[in-house]
């Protein structure tokens, strides 16, 4: 079990919804996402898959290249491969833009 | 010729075991009328699987949601199969009991709120062990307590089925619900194969395990009430007749005296077949329902 955590100060966009989606089964996850209090996005993840930070990290960084939301993220994770992560998250903020 | 008549009605119906257990609970309820109550940003997760290097969930796949069907009121507890088998644990269980515990209290103050469960569910969660077992006799007080306000129905969707203590959950139940993907049993098959031998039980034959746990038998052998097809908004017609219906003559588990002269009346000098145990079981099996 790992904790990881990121910061995004550049995603400074206001964001007023909440998203729930995915489900904590083998090879997918769970998103929470909502508007994050310090006007920043934040990232926390719980996975059972340890040492993969650089992956987790890579694939927030993608994301946030694209997405400015200011966030709070919460993520339990039963080892989603990068692609499925990508795709919770894109799915998150689909939700929350709508 | 409009693709609405070309398309078959099975390929347009919306599927209801493919829908999630927040999504189940929101489809049976009246629109606009649901409220989720302890819900996934909450964060009320169980505190016992990250110890044993478990992800936990947010809302420890159950699912609660109080509102109304058919214009009155009603509490659905939707299991999350898909989250560990959708099996009850210290939270997910007093999730549970909290919901009819209060359905209780709202129905002997005069506001009669039935309860549906939607149970996908493996029975206890061996990683909690007793807090697991424990929530199981939780969860049946408090049912006991409301069933004799307001009617409890169970829907057994699949494709995990319901299993284990839950199992006991659901015959407790006013009424049940299955599909013909459902099952329902006290042990899973694997458990069967597992504690006594492939010639007892071979989890691997899905004929014979749909044969004996599948949703068609239990309707048949009237341990359930209704077989539903896996469309939402038939099951949703379900639910709604039932709640509208309130409490039953006798609950299924108040007849001890039929079951068991109903086993009584078994010949068991030979293997029983599931078929002709339909028609030897009783043919009059309409009274020993919860109807």
């Amino acid at each position: 079990m790992e904790h990881l955590k990121f910061d995004y100060p550049s995603a400074k966009r206001r964001v007023t919804k909440k998203a729930h989606v995915g489900v904590v089964g083998s090879g997918d996850m769970e998103v929470l996402m909502q508007p994050s209090e310090t006007g920043a996005a934040h990232v926390s993840v719980q996975t059972s898959v340890n040492g993969f930070t650089q992956s987790w990290k890579a694939v927030m960084d993608s994301f946030f290249a694209r997405y400015d939301g200011a966030v709070s993220i919460h993520i339990n994770d039963a080892g989603a491969t990068p692609g499925i992560v990508m795709l919770r998250l894109e799915q998150a903020a689909e939700v929350i833009e709508q | 010729m409009s693709t609405t008549s070309v398309v078959p009605e099975f390929v347009r119906r919306t599927s209801f075991i493919e829908l999630d257990a927040r999504f189940r609970a929101e489809m049976l309820m009246d629109a606009g009328t649901g409220r989720e109550l302890v819900g996934p940003f909450e964060r009320i997760e169980s505190p016992w699987l990250p110890e044993q290097g478990i992800a936990p969930q947010s809302d420890d796949g159950c699912v609660v949601i109080k509102g109304q069907i058919g214009g009155k009121p009603a509490v659905v507890v939707a299991l999350e199969g898909g989250f560990q088998a959708g099996s009850m644990g210290e939270v997910s269980g007093a999730k549970m009991t909290a919901a009819l515990d209060l359905a209780a209290r709202d129905s002997q103050n005069g506001k009669k709120t039935a309860a549906v469960l939607l149970l996908e569910t493996g029975g206890v969660r061996l990683q909690e062990a007793n807090l697991g077992l424990a929530v199981i006799a939780e969860v049946i007080g408090s049912l006991l307590v409301l069933r004799q306000h307001a009617p409890i129905i169970t829907v057994i969707a699949g494709t995990v089925g319901c299993f284990g203590g839950m199992s006991l959950v659901a015959e407790l139940s006013s009424y049940v619900v299955m599909t013909p993907e459902a099952r329902l049993g006290l042990n899973g098959a694997e458990v069967i194969e597992q504690e006594s031998g492939i010639e007892e039980f071979d989890s691997t034959d899905r004929a014979l395990i749909w044969a004996i746990n599948g949703g068609e038998q239990r309707v048949e052998m009237g341990l359930a009430d209704e077989l539903v097809e896996d469309n939402a908004a038939k099951i949703a017609v379900a639910v709604r007749k039932y709640v509208q219906a309130g409490l039953p003559r006798a609950h299924r588990s108040q007849q001890v005296e039929l079951y068991r002269e109903r086993i009584d009346a078994l010949d068991v000098s030979q293997q029983i077949d599931p078929l002709s145990l339909r028609s030897s079981w009783d043919t009059a099996k309409k009274s020993g329902g919860a109807r």
